[in-house]
């Protein structure tokens, strides 16, 4: 399979400071590819590195055969969708106005195709009825859900989810993990979910890159089963056995 | 930590470089977005532009009466004691009129606005940095500086020069409230103001208060797009927006007054 991503011996961080060391790991089209690790490893950090809002400190990082760069910015930014940590909703427009704004900024459809669009999106997210609030009414949840419809509206490539169940109830979240799975299987989309919910993982994982604080480096890459079976490492099998059902 | 002098000048230095450099990127970077939105009308923020137009503009009459008002009081009568010494207080009419169109509305009104606008630009750009706004924008491809400078930028340009107008009436008609106290007709007075002032001498305050409203947003928005995600970040960026607001509109109204000395205007 095509590989959509390659991370190539990247240090991540800010700055000065290195969040991560010699980072190599690829994503291929069409997989849902999870980055865990404790709080604070910098999962977010190669996130924000991936999608070009962040220089890398080493190393190249390539999107679909294309380099981050100046001029091929816009290009990797269409294929794209990004839901952040905390939603980022824009605060001065509701929770449809928000969804419609990259259908208006980029699409050429007309204004009722585009709120049937923005409806539909929302409704897959179980969203529709707080189409009209405002995002400061919204339950964190709520506000991620939100934030994953405005990313899928211009049905992109590959889609960034920074830790889309966190703060879910097992419901939503449930439902949510299927509207990734159906996603990944009927449009093609790649994902990259950043989540720490071993169930979760199991489910819509096909591979997973995993993290570690204190070594400031990747400590594991495959699949959960691999992992949690063959792993080298006694901290990432301990880690995924707890997910033996 | 307390470092040695050498280290703080070299720090000071360093960082006063690093911002200038900076501020050139963000203006510059307006001025790529002007083109655009230039040839693009379209893809003016419009609805935004209002809304800022509406808080920074309708919201601030009052206020800006209300400050023209007094200072126009205030100055009239200061000045009408020391004329009354020479029997010429009603010459007050002609200070009023060219303080108050000249200098004292444009001036007084950008420290308002600087105060009431330019902080809130900050914040408002601020607190969408923090909350990973800005960079939801920028990864949608919509760049910051059209969604969120140029549209506040274009409501200060707007709204200056009609709350210079506001304000500059306002200190008229206190001027002649004391003027009235002190028994010189109104007529005598509004026939001083319309001789001692030209068309040419109010665009000239009205030219000057756009180009604060201009420098007021440009800094405010900047400030704003700076802000530190620390617990204080938001409000550092305000105090900025306020303080480099008005530190650079009163440098820029000396550049100019030496530059209408030179040409004599
Ligand atoms: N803007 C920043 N500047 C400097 N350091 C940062 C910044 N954002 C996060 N960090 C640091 O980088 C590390 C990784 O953060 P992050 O990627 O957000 O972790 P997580 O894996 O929980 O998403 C943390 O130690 C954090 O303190
Ligand atoms: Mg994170």
């Amino acid at each position: 399979m095509e590989e959509i991503i390659k991370v190539e011996h990247v240090d991540a961080g800010y700055g000065k400071t290195v969040v991560l060391r010699d980072v190599n790991f690829c994503v291929k089209r069409g997989e849902v590819f999870v980055l865990l690790g404790g709080s604070g490893c910098g999962k977010s950090t190669m996130m924000k590195h991936i999608i070009g809002l962040n220089p890398v400190l080493a190393g190249s990082i390539k999107i679909a055969d294309l380099e981050m760069n100046r001029k091929n910015k816009s290009a990797i930014r269409r294929k794209i969708g990004v839901m952040y940590q905390s939603g980022a909703l824009f605060g001065s427009m509701t929770v449809l106005e928000n969804v419609l704004l990259p259908l208006e900024e980029f699409s050429k459809m007309k204004k009722p195709e585009r709120i049937d669009k923005a409806m539909y999106l929302l409704e897959s997210v179980s969203m529709a009825d707080a189409a009209d609030k405002m995002p400061a009414d919204l339950s964190g949840g709520m506000k991620k859900r939100a934030a994953i419809a405005r990313a899928m509206a211009l049905d992109p490539e590959i889609l960034f989810l920074d830790e889309p169940s966190a703060g879910l109830d097992p419901i939503t979240s449930y439902a949510l993990d299927n509207l990734i799975l159906k996603l990944r299987d009927e449009m093609k989309t790649t994902f990259v979910v950043v989540t720490h919910e071993l169930p979760s993982i199991f489910t819509i994982a096909d591979r997973c890159a995993m993290f570690d604080k204190s070594r400031k480096a990747m400590i594991a890459l495959g699949s959960p089963k691999e992992l949690r079976d063959e792993s080298e490492d006694s901290f990432v099998r301990e880690f995924f056995n707890r997910g033996k059902f | 930590m307390k470092k040695g002098i050498l280290y703080q000048i070299g720090k000071r230095t360093v960082d006063f470089i690093n911002g200038l450099q900076e501020t050139c990127a963000f203006v510059g970077e307006i001025c790529c977005r002007t083109f655009e939105v230039v040839f693009m009308p379209k893809r003016f923020r419009f609805g935004d532009m209002m809304l800022a137009l509406e808080r920074a503009g309708s919201n601030g009459v009052a206020i800006n009466a209300l400050v023209g008002f007094l200072l126009g009081v205030i100055l009239a009568f200061q000045s009408a004691t020391s004329l009354q010494m020479f029997g010429v207080e009603v010459y007050v009419a002609d200070l009023m009129a060219i303080g108050l169109f000249r200098e004292l509305g444009p001036i007084v009104t950008a420290i308002l606005l600087a105060g009431r606008s330019g902080s809130a630009f900050a914040a408002e750009i601020g607190t969408m940095k923090v909350d990973e706004e800005l960079d939801a924008l920028e990864t949608m491809d919509l760049p910051p500086v059209r969604f969120l400078v140029l549209p506040r930028i274009v409501a200060a340009m707007i709204a200056m020069p009609l709350l210079t107008i506001i304000c500059e009436l306002a200190g008229l008609i206190g001027g002649a409230l004391v003027l009235k106290m002190m028994n010189i007709p109104l007529s005598v007075y509004w026939n001083h103001v319309a001789d001692s002032s030209t068309v040419f001498m109010i665009l000239l305050g009205l030219a000057k208060a756009v180009v604060f409203g201009l420098v007021i947003a440009i800094v405010g928005c900047g400030a704003g797009m700076r802000t530190r995600n620390t617990a204080d970040g938001v409000g550092v960026a305000a105090t900025k927006a306020v303080v480099g607001g008005i530190l650079s509109v009163v440098i820029l109204d000396g550049i100019i007054a030496v530059i209408c000395y030179i040409f004599n205007v």
